[in-house]
């Protein structure tokens, strides 16, 4: 077997695995697209924002210490504490969904009916403000997390293609453990919203808004039910890509990988964010690797959004988007 | 008692069909020509120039160019760093190659530039509409600031990979580089900025604009009545381009000097005008005015109240603006979607009753 062959393959391996965690991110926007039809761009930050507060919280930093600390004087930092990472993550949920509630009451509810746009530029500035509130609450200085996920390179895969390949392939642990992750999460939503009530609800509002106030479900709760969904989602999503390259804004930028996958995969569909992962997690590192040193590198800043694009032209909704059906 | 129009007879349909038909309107229009021509020239130094009135003139034209694209034809871009990167490395290899042509020259010809590049990204809005158009225009950023970077042609392969202006002159005056006048650098932009605003102005209310709103208003009705889809969509990115592209060019030569592409053009850029866009208000051109006075001042408001009033950390300060940004947008979303120059309007529609309401 040639070696560029070889070569592709674990580029391949790799391109799957990065798919994987964009599809993780994608998710959480497809949950809230499809309940309240709100492009949630601040999914991204608050990925940020999530894995933020877990860092802070396992640390026992003190939330706005620095503000405290030029208004009033003094050097508070933390409280002394170092949690466990378990109840961290459990402290952190409550604080999504906190945010999830304070999200719907202060800003959802009062935008309900306008047009789409609207709603997606709220989303926008919402995003700023979680930023900034983020950084006033924990500091912007890049932080490292580490809840246990385990990390470095995989030692049987690198023995058994070597033995196969004579070359042995570097797969990182940590993606094998997201990737496995985000299976799980996958099942269980699925699950949640095939077989429970509140999932059954979701979906119902996801239908059609009218219908479902009608026989009775509370859009505001599903509302909020949904952005915990969401915020949770992102906990998952910065604690996977925290634990990758640390806690810091680029974090955020994982919102801007996520949407081309979801022009891929359509907006409304959750086998189209994962599928529509895979293939750009495939596509952009199979280019880099082949066309990229021709053009000078670093293509995968564009690759994916060229790739949906182009696809869009030929498909208007996407992979496995619904028809878009127009009446005057 | 302002803005009245009792008493104000038009007697021709040009009278008819001016900008501003209210006399009190009309006036203050001439009054702010005169004091931003005639006046602020002569008051001007470097920190104002710098800081407020440059920005504030470059940014309202891109913000005028994007509206026209977003609020009056409802095509959605986040492309606008992207474009704007065209129109400054396009003005930069114009200087560069023919250094004896007038400044005037170079703006408006990377104004064509970036317009025909816009043509090319808006192709796909033909086939895709709403948020798939917003994020296909991301494409346009992501690839541009790419390409300036990479590709050496760009920025003449200097060392640094930056790109700075050299020194030009329109009739004998220095208009770029460090030895540029204040007041020169203000006149070059305020020219181009009454320019733009005027043709935008014009081009919004005659048949051109008016097909742009039926495309906004409903693509599919306004197509059945005989509304050309493609040539509306076409134009208005065409002539969006020409303006971003223009602020680009004026931004690079004018007002930074030096350019970094990621740095200058990046997607916050992208974010930043539409924000101006949106505050200002959809759809009118006094919004984008609005718009791009009320970002370019608050960070300088909230600098000079936090830092040298309250002597707090540039960096909290910093936060602090991304806040109030953001709660910003929510808020106008909430209270206003129309934005400032839905203000206005209802402003004057009380300013015309006042004192006497009833």
């Amino acid at each position: 077997m040639s070696e560029q062959l070889v070569f592709a393959m674990e580029v391949t391996l790799n391109g799957l695995m990065s798919g994987v965690l964009y599809a993780l991110v994608a998710l959480g926007f497809v949950l809230i697209y499809k309940a309240s039809g709100i492009f949630n761009y601040a999914q991204g930050v608050m990925a940020l924002f999530a894995a933020m507060t877990l860092v802070g919280i396992m640390n026992g930093q003190v939330p706005f210490s620095h503000l405290i600390n030029a208004v009033f004087g003094g050097h508070i930092t933390h409280f002394g504490w170092n949690l466990p990472g378990a109840l961290a993550i459990g402290l952190t949920v409550g604080v999504m969904i906190l945010l999830a509630w304070l999200v719907q009451v202060l800003v959802m509810r009062h935008l309900v009916g306008q047009e789409p746009i609207i709603l997606f530029m709220a989303t926008i500035g919402l995003a700023y403000f979680l930023e900034g509130l983020a950084d006033l609450m924990w500091g912007s200085e890049l932080k490292t997390l580490d809840v246990g996920l385990p990390q470095g390179i995989n030692l049987w895969i690198d023995e058994t293609t070597f033995q196969i390949f004579d070359y042995g392939f570097f797969i990182d642990n940590l993606d094998l453990v997201a990737t496995v992750i985000a299976g799980l999460l996958v099942a269980g939503l699925v699950m949640f919203s095939q077989y429970t009530k509140q999932g059954r609800a979701m979906r119902a509002v996801a239908d059609d808004h009218q219908a479902a106030l009608s026989v009775g479900i509370s859009l505001n709760f599903i509302w909020v039910l949904v952005w915990s969904l969401a915020g949770f989602v992102a906990l998952v999503a910065g604690i996977v890509w925290g634990t990758k390259s640390g806690v810091q804004f680029s974090l955020s930028l994982i919102a801007l990988k996520a949407l081309p996958v979801l022009m891929l995969g359509g907006f409304t569909s959750i086998p189209g964010a994962i599928v529509g992962g895979l293939i750009i997690g495939v596509g952009e590192k199979l280019f880099e690797f082949a066309i990229g040193p021709l053009v000078g590198g670093a293509t995968e800043n564009w690759f994916a959004y060229v790739l949906a694009l182009v696809f869009l032209v030929f498909r208007p909704q996407g992979l496995f988007g619904e028809k878009i059906i127009e009446r005057v | 008692m302002f803005y009245r129009e009792a008493g104000d007879f038009k007697t021709s349909y040009v009278a008819d069909g001016q900008t501003f038909p209210i006399r009190f309107d009309r006036m203050r229009y001439y009054a702010v020509l005169v004091a931003a021509f005639g006046v602020i020239p002569f008051f001007i130094n470097d920190y104002w120039a710098n800081a407020i009135l440059l920005p504030f003139l470059i940014y309202a034209i891109a913000t005028i160019g994007l509206n026209i694209l977003v609020g009056y034809c409802g095509q959605v871009s986040l492309g606008t760093g992207g474009f704007m990167a065209v129109g400054a490395y396009g003005c930069y290899k114009l200087m560069t190659t023919f250094p004896e042509v007038s400044m005037i020259v170079h703006v408006l010809l990377s104004g064509g530039i970036t317009a025909a590049v816009c043509v090319v990204f808006g192709l796909p809005s033909l086939r895709i509409k709403g948020f798939y158009l917003a994020v296909a225009t991301l494409a346009a950023q992501f690839f541009l600031v790419w390409l300036f970077n990479r590709v050496p042609w760009f920025y003449n392969n200097s060392a640094s990979g930056q790109i700075s202006a050299p020194e030009r002159e329109v009739f004998g005056i220095v208009i770029t580089g460090p030895n540029a006048s204040a007041w020169a650098t203000y006149l070059f932009c305020l020219i181009f900025l009454t320019f733009c605003a005027l043709v935008a102005r014009n081009l919004t209310r005659g048949s051109v604009g008016r097909s742009w709103m039926a495309i906004r208003d409903m693509d599919i009705a306004a197509e059945i009545i005989g509304v050309n889809p493609m040539k509306a969509k076409m134009t208005a990115f065409a002539v969006s381009g020409f303006f971003i592209g223009v602020s680009g060019a004026l931004f690079f030569s004018v007002y930074l000097g030096a350019v970094e592409v990621g740095e200058a053009f990046g997607i916050q850029k992208s974010f930043l005008v539409l924000f101006m866009v949106i505050i200002g208000g959809l759809g009118s051109i006094f919004g984008s005015f609005a718009g791009a006075a009320f970002l370019v001042l608050l960070p300088v408001v909230l600098k000079v109240l936090g830092v040298d009033v309250l002597g707090w950390p540039t960096d909290i300060v910093v936060h602090f603006q991304l806040v109030i940004v953001g709660a910003l947008i929510v808020f106008f979303l909430i209270v206003e979607p129309h934005g400032l120059a839905q203000m206005w309007r209802v402003t004057k529609e009380k300013l015309r009753l006042w004192p006497f309401p009833h």
